[in-house]
């Protein structure tokens, strides 16, 4: 069973390669290291998003609220930031980790202690943390100019070579893969989405699991909100829209199971990573933007296909085994 | 759906009156909700009693309404369709598209209603067919859908609709009645007929409330989610159709958000967002609510992103009121005894 879903992470790592050497064929300047550098940089913000969406999607739950979580909390970090511009940045970070973590423990609770299924939650909290954006600011945007340099330039800051925006991605991927593969808290979000029933068996809170998952995946969302604010560099109330479903996306390409239950750190890296070279390649490849969406769409149609797949003849070895024994 | 183990389905009571049952219902909650903001919507502005804006605030809701019909019954067989308002994107852009070579309107209303189908087929090609979770499969074909429009049209519009095409979205069939509200009552009617009167309604039902039985029952499971898809595809591709006649303009980020609201009208109808529950009335009921409450915050001045707060925090709290009204009483009479 380990196996196989290593396998379909090398499977998805070779279909980015497999992607890089065709654009590097054409444009040989596509795979110098820096621009490789460029891409997972690129693909960061992505990449912290959908491992909190990934601890969401294992309990069997959904959150569409993500991106505006991240539009709002990044919107009060820039208002708060323009208004007290020698507030040290590590403060408002900590401050964007705890309001999104509010905002994602407030679904948690209504999927917790009222059992409204999820989607019905975070499809009422996108509408209202996205509304809210617009009553804080007043519909205005935040600007480069209002912004303080170092609330800029914290991200830019180039460690051993890396950008940190790279290097928070990096440190959050690691935090992930201890806490999923290290610690209760991280199996017991696999157990319930294998079963629920049984988790309840062997001592595990189900709703109290779902309510940390959903305020990890608040907290995600409430640190990319500074770190998107301040790579580009403007905050307003479009910002990140409709992004809550590419994050859904990178989820499921990297093999994230809608049902619950199957998912890892690595293969939630690469699905990011995958939307990342391609929105990067594109226009490399001369190919229009707009062909973006389309592309990504049959990604993810393609990646369910063979998710599904790989899920069926998972079941019927795990049968084959039981039989033997 | 994602969760299908949080709550267990309240079972209808038999031993209630039914005229005791017909008070406490959710549609009698409804009535009494949408009579509400009906007059305070009459008590905050003064150009809310009018017959013609009250016609305008029709066209508030009867194109997501008709889509929200077809996706109650799509909801209550235990599936859902996010790609509704890409449908929409896709069937205007043919549209427009068709009408660069000179299509006439009937040619207009076929492409934009075989587009719907089409694109409902599609995705219950992919749900029945390949056995796929639908709520993936349709952001998936949401996103391919939109993002064809993207490549067909870029930053560019499709304008010049001709007359008699744009009376789908702007015409009236007799006073105030628009012909766009005429639709959706008869609509409404058909599916009221379909859902709660025919031999489909009840398999639809059994479906939501176990497929395994079903199937084992003889329902063809399949063949009756596989209907309900291009169904939904269908009311898509009639609501693409007024949308664009009304606009008289396609964009490809038309009718963007959509999916949301219409769901929001399924739920806020009462129906489960489990499945095996729910009605067409409640569906209709929520859909003038969201209208009303629309319309009326428009006159107020309220932007249209306030608005959504609004309409959030409605689908939340008529969800969580009465489970936090049955805790209370749970708690109360345990206190009691």
């Amino acid at each position: 069973m380990k196996a196989l879903t290593k396998h379909r992470e090398i499977w998805l790592g070779l279909a980015i390669l497999l992607l890089l050497v065709i654009v590097t064929a054409r444009f040989p300047r596509f795979a110098q290291p820096q621009n490789l550098l460029t891409i997972f940089n690129d693909t960061s913000i992505l990449m912290m998003l959908a491992l909190g969406q990934m601890v969401v999607i294992l309990t069997r739950s959904i959150d569409l609220s993500m991106a505006a979580n991240l539009a709002l909390t990044g919107m009060i970090v820039a208002m708060t930031n323009a208004a007290f511009p020698g507030a040290p940045i590590p403060l408002l970070m900590a401050m964007c980790v705890v309001i999104g973590a509010g905002l994602g423990a407030f679904n948690g609770v209504l999927v917790w202690k009222l059992s409204i299924p999820p989607i019905v939650v975070t499809l009422g909290t996108l509408t209202i943390y996205r509304g809210l954006v617009f009553v804080i600011s007043n519909g205005a945007w935040v600007n480069a100019a209002q912004m303080s340099p170092d609330f800029i330039n914290l991200q830019r800051m180039v460690f051993l070579g890396l950008p940190l925006l790279s290097w928070f991605a990096i440190v959050v991927a690691l935090l992930f893969w201890l806490m999923m593969t290290r610690t209760p808290l991280g199996r017991s979000f696999y157990a319930i989405g294998v079963n629920p029933t049984a988790s309840v068996y062997t001592g595990i809170d189900v709703g109290r699991t779902k309510f940390m998952a959903f305020t990890i995946a608040g907290a995600m969302a409430g640190l990319c909100g500074y770190l998107w604010v301040s790579r580009y560099v403007i905050a307003s109330t479009e910002v990140a829209s409709g992004y809550e479903l590419t994050i859904i996306a990178a989820c499921v390409i990297g093999g994230v199971s809608i049902a619950g239950g199957i998912g890892t750190v690595t293969g939630v890296l690469l699905g990011a990573l995958f939307l990342g070279v391609i929105n990067n390649a594109l226009p490399v490849i001369n190919i229009s933007p707009f062909w973006q969406m389309a592309i990504s769409g049959s990604a993810i149609l393609l990646a369910v296909v063979l998710n599904a797949r790989g899920e069926q003849r998972k079941g019927r070895i795990i049968l084959k085994k039981a039989e033997a024994v | 759906m994602t969760d299908t183990t949080a709550t267990p389905r309240r079972l209808p009571n038999r031993l209630d009156s039914p005229f005791k049952a017909t008070v406490l219902s959710w549609e009698s909650l409804l009535v009494l909700v949408a009579i509400a903001i009906f007059i305070l919507n009459s008590l905050a502005s003064p150009y809310f009693l009018n017959e013609w804006s009250l016609s305008d605030m029709t066209f508030n809701f009867t194109e997501k309404a008709l889509i929200a019909l077809a996706m109650a019954l799509l909801i209550i067989s235990g599936e859902i369709d996010l790609s509704v308002a890409a449908i929409i994107a896709l069937a205007s852009t043919l549209m427009g598209w068709a009408l660069q070579f000179g299509a006439d309107t009937p040619a207009l209303v076929a492409i934009g209603i075989g587009t719907g189908i089409l694109c409902g087929a599609f995705n219950g090609f992919l749900v029945t067919g390949l056995k796929l979770p639908s709520i993936v499969v349709t952001i998936g074909t949401m996103s391919l859908f939109r993002g064809i429009s993207f490549i067909i049209l870029g930053d560019q519009s499709f304008k010049g609709y001709p007359a008699s095409f744009s009376w789908f979205g702007q015409g009236y069939v007799y006073w105030v009645i628009s012909f766009e509200l005429v639709l959706f009552l008869v609509c409404a009617a058909v599916y009221f007929v379909l859902l709660q009167r025919t031999n489909f309604g009840r398999r639809v039902y059994a479906i939501g409330n176990n497929d395994v039985a079903a199937e084992f029952s003889g329902v063809r499971v399949a063949r009756t989610k596989f209907i309900l898809f291009c169904l939904t595809g269908l009311m898509s591709g009639m609501a693409a159709v007024l949308l664009t006649a009304r606009l008289g303009s396609t964009r490809p980020s038309i009718a963007e958000g959509w999916e949301l609201e219409a769901i929001t009208m399924v739920v806020l109808g009462g129906v489960s967002i489990l499945g095996g529950a729910g009605s067409i009335v409640g569906v209709v009921l929520a859909a003038l609510i969201m209208g009303l409450v629309t319309f009326g915050l428009g006159l107020l001045n309220v932007p249209g992103i306030v608005m959504s707060i609004f309409i959030g925090a409605l689908l939340i709290m008529v969800i969580a009121l009465p489970i936090l009204f049955r805790m209370w009483r749970q708690r109360s009479s345990v206190r009691s005894a």
